[in-house]
């Protein structure tokens, strides 16, 4: 009995760091609405920043002292943030913030490791909290009392702000109608970046206080934003009491769910989360959003079908890619089937977020598990290729069937979100279920048969498959299905009541998008001739989210030219530094900034201005979308 | 002159809304901004206070250019607006809305306190705690007024206060117009309702597709039979 009492106060422990940084997230989003991604991240310095100044202060004012001067300093990094990037993009749709604050996470990630190196750091332990406390045999050590008094102090203390000062007044009325604040006198602009500072003090004040339970370490940031999403999923995104409850409810639940299920507790939290999002899809806390904001698929000209000619010009762009084989070395084709195999991922990802409305932040889930179909039919089962490519897939289009029937109850920022959770929760069993998947060490051994094996013959399969599913997605866009769920995109209320099933219409295009991606997986893992965790990892789902938004979400055709700039830059870059993820991040951060449109969007603007003098539609971020009066 | 808009032309997307509309209020005046639904009597207000992100012209606030500010800044030189669908913050109480409301004292506009403004509107008064969430229509507009006055504006943008209320209502909005008049508030009040309009207005203009077409007092605007049938519907 007392060993489970003790576990429920471990798991109490935990909830306190969780609890700090899900109700910094979710206050930054009730004003901004902005999904900070780059949360993580500020709990992550804030962590490196208080391990740094407890080693240098001495005494207990040192040690507290420093939990405190490191949450400061980090919400100082965050009100340069948002003064130098979030303001640039406070009317761009969710998607575009999303990446931003992902590429800053990035970012960051290289940064912690060029200024404390990538070990591990092990901290100092709280002064007057070294020791542990006895339960009837079992040990409970005292900081962890400490952390499980401090999660309702902190509760309290922000109750209080929110409710008994004239800033959390404020803060409540423009979470509800930031025009109406500003027409009453207040100046949004620093009511946003003090709500921002207060937040992200939150999180490094989260992260700061781990340190004498927990290394600090520079993967600690996605670890921590994948289990905030699920809190704020369950909790309801912009209440702080729902983040408490989350917070101790999903600590508990890992904490217990070692005992049940020892290989992949992650298991228990899906399904509590799974039950929330039927019962209630807005969180235990929530309420129902109010008319999300557009979409990118906000397309000033419609989309048309290719004219004749532009069908014989991508037919020739095919041959002419077909005939690398003539003159190319091995390498080229290698880095040629992989550019084909990222197409088939970020056209289907582009199916699913701008002809669908649907932005996914997990979509390499898919392309993952139809990596992992085909290890185990091919390793375990023992079937040829031919079968395996047929069958493989299957097992994306099983994963994206049951996760897409959550995630379609939700939009905007909560699907997001709820993807991104599934897809690591996919990633975790793939990596903790070693008796069935490998775990860190994969799968091995692959290898395509003899008709497929030279990499000429390869390529040629990846370009060809890639070419029909390009062709399948878009002549489904511009068929009676591929209206219809654009109609959902534009305007669901309308959608249904014309009577139309959104959700269902939803669902088939995420299992259709899931299925495709499942596709690219299973000739991926032929290519490699390996399938690791890292298939299904958050990087390679912004992978494909970049590839999408550098081509242009509001084209059609973006997709493919995005895939191949971006894949092929990608390569190029990862040969040439070790700091690709700042580079990357940096990247990403410049498109959403400077052109929002991407790539083929550049191009049909600069088109459009030159067959006539500037059209009267505007950027897509120079301004907030209205409706007239 | 309180207020002086000149050539305001207004744009959502690609749609043009605003024509060149031009009007002028005095100082402690109460003038009617008359049209039918869809007129942009809404646009013309929510340009004013710089809502509406594509517009141009010159908006003159006593003496001062504030077409190039920002919303906040041009509320805070003392131009109050109270928008027509009220947007009250439901999840504050009334004591709450009011507080967002609150700006220093100026000089040259009368200053309103929570009791004077409980005496304005008594009802307010008996729910200083209630959720705006939870009120009546009628209470919400009364709150909707009482929360820009909490700003002490020189002048006030008032968009349909007479809209959706119950006869009862409208006589004390009557009553509360003529009092913040009294106590030297200028006021620019847009309505469909002319015989509203008729009960608190000095002058009126007709504003049609997003165009000025007549601009006079009360009296001139009843020597014209033409114009009130042709542009507001009775």
């Amino acid at each position: 009995m007392a060993f489970y009492v003790v576990q429920f106060l471990t798991g109490l422990a935990s909830a306190a760091s969780l609890f700090l940084v899900a109700s910094g997230l979710s206050i930054i989003f009730g004003v901004t609405r902005i999904v900070n991604f780059a949360h993580g991240a500020f709990y992550m310095i804030g962590a490196y920043i208080a391990f740094t100044l407890t080693e240098r202060l001495s005494g207990a004012f040192g040690f507290w002292g420093s939990i405190v001067l490191a949450a400061l300093a980090v919400a100082l990094i965050g009100v340069i943030v948002e003064m130098v990037l979030l303001r640039r993009i406070y009317h761009a749709p969710e998607l575009f913030q999303l990446l931003a604050t992902f590429g800053l996470t990035l970012m960051v990630e290289d940064l912690v490791v060029l200024i404390w190196g990538p070990d591990d750091l092990v901290g100092r332990r709280a002064p007057g909290f070294k020791g542990a406390i006895d339960f009837f045999g079992q040990n409970i050590p005292s900081y962890d009392l400490f952390l499980i008094v401090l999660g309702p102090v902190v509760l309290g203390i922000l109750w209080l702000l929110f409710q008994r000062t004239r800033w959390g007044v404020l803060v409540r009325a423009a979470t509800q109608d930031r025009d109406m604040v500003a027409a009453l006198g207040v100046n949004q602009k620093w009511l946003f970046t003090s709500v921002f500072a207060v937040g992200v003090f939150l999180a490094a004040l989260g992260g700061a206080l781990q340190i004498p339970r927990d290394a600090v370490h520079h993967a600690m940031d996605l670890r921590i934003i994948v289990e905030v999403f699920v809190v704020v999923v369950i909790g309801g995104l912009g209440s702080i009491v729902g983040a408490f409850v989350a917070a101790v409810l999903v600590s508990e639940l890992n904490a217990f769910g070692i005992l049940i299920f020892p290989k992949i507790s992650i298991i228990l939290v899906f399904l509590v989360m799974a039950v929330v999002l039927i019962v209630r899809p807005w969180g235990l806390f929530g309420k129902p959003e109010a008319a999300a904001r557009k979409t990118p698929g906000l397309t000033v000209n419609p989309w048309r079908p290719l004219t004749s000619n532009e069908r014989l010009a991508s037919l020739a762009a095919l041959v002419i890619a077909a005939t690398l084989p003539l003159f190319a070395g091995n390498y080229a084709l290698t880095v040629g089937s992989e550019i084909a195999i990222f197409v088939i991922f970020a056209v289907s990802l582009h199916f699913l977020m701008s002809v669908g409305g649907l932005a996914s932040f997990g979509h390499a889930a898919y392309f993952g598990l139809g990596a992992y179909g085909i290890a185990f039919l091919a390793k375990m089962a023992g079937l040829p290729m031919i079968v395996c490519l047929l069958l493989g897939p299957l097992l994306g289009c099983l994963g994206a069937a049951v996760f897409g029937f959550f995630a379609v109850q939700l939009s905007g920022v909560y699907f997001a979100m709820l993807t991104l959770a599934f897809a690591q929760i996919v990633w975790s069993i793939a990596f903790q279920w070693v008796n069935v998947t490998g775990g860190d060490n994969g799968i091995l051994g692959l290898w395509p048969s003899s008709w497929a094996a030279s990499p000429s013959h390869f390529y040629w399969l990846a370009l060809g498959v890639a070419a029909l599913v390009t062709i399948a997605l878009r002549a489904m866009v511009f068929s009676p299905f591929g209206y219809a769920l654009r109609a959902t995109r534009d305007s669901l209320l309308r959608s249904e009541a014309i009577g139309i099933d959104a959700k269902r219409i939803q669902w088939t295009a995420f299992v259709i998008a899931g299925t495709t991606a499942g596709i690219g997986g299973a000739l991926f893992a032929y290519l490699k001739g390996s399938v690791f965790p890292d298939n299904l990892g958050i990087s390679l789902s912004v992978d494909a989210l970049v590839m999408v938004l550098l081509g242009g979400v509001e084209t059609v055709s973006g997709a493919v030219i995005g895939a191949i700039v971006y894949k092929a830059l990608n390569i190029w870059l990862v040969s040439q530094t070790d700091l690709s993820k700042l580079v990357l991040g940096g990247f990403i951060m410049l498109i959403v900034v400077v052109f929002p449109k991407g790539i083929v969007g550049m191009l049909e603007m600069l088109a459009q201005r030159r067959r006539k003098s500037s059209p009267p539609g505007s950027p897509l971020l120079a301004k907030p979308i209205e409706s007239a009066e | 002159m309180k207020l002086t808009v000149q050539d305001l032309n207004s744009h959502y997307g690609p749609a043009h809304i605003l024509f060149d509309i031009g009007f002028e209020v005095g100082e402690g005046e109460v003038v009617a901004l008359l049209g039918r639904n869809g007129a942009g009597k809404s646009t013309t207000f929510r340009s004013i206070v710089g809502l509406v992100a594509q517009r141009s012209g010159r908006i003159m606030f006593e003496g001062k250019d504030v077409s190039a500010k920002p919303t906040h800044e041009i509320v805070r030189e003392g131009l109050g607006y109270v928008p027509e669908e009220r947007r009250i913050f439901t999840d504050l109480t009334v004591e709450e809305n009011l507080e967002v409301g609150r700006q220093p004292k100026r000089p040259n506009a009368p200053h309103w306190t929570r009791e004077k403004l409980f005496a304005l509107f008594p009802n307010l008064g008996e729910m200083k705690n209630r959720p705006g969430g939870r009120m009546s229509g009628g209470e919400q507009q009364m709150l909707t007024i009482a929360r820009t006055l909490m700003g002490n504006p020189s002048l006030v943008l008032l968009d349909e206060p007479s809209e959706g209320l119950s006869p009862k209502i409208v006589e004390q909005m009557v009553d509360a117009i003529l009092t913040m008049k009294k106590e030297g508030v200028s006021i620019v009040v847009s309505e469909q309702n002319l015989h509203f309009a008729r009960l608190i207005s000095d002058r009126a203009y007709i504003i049609e597709r997003g165009r000025i077409c007549f601009g006079g007092t009360m009296a001139e605007l009843d020597a014209r039979p033409d114009i009130r049938d042709a542009h507001l519907s009775l």
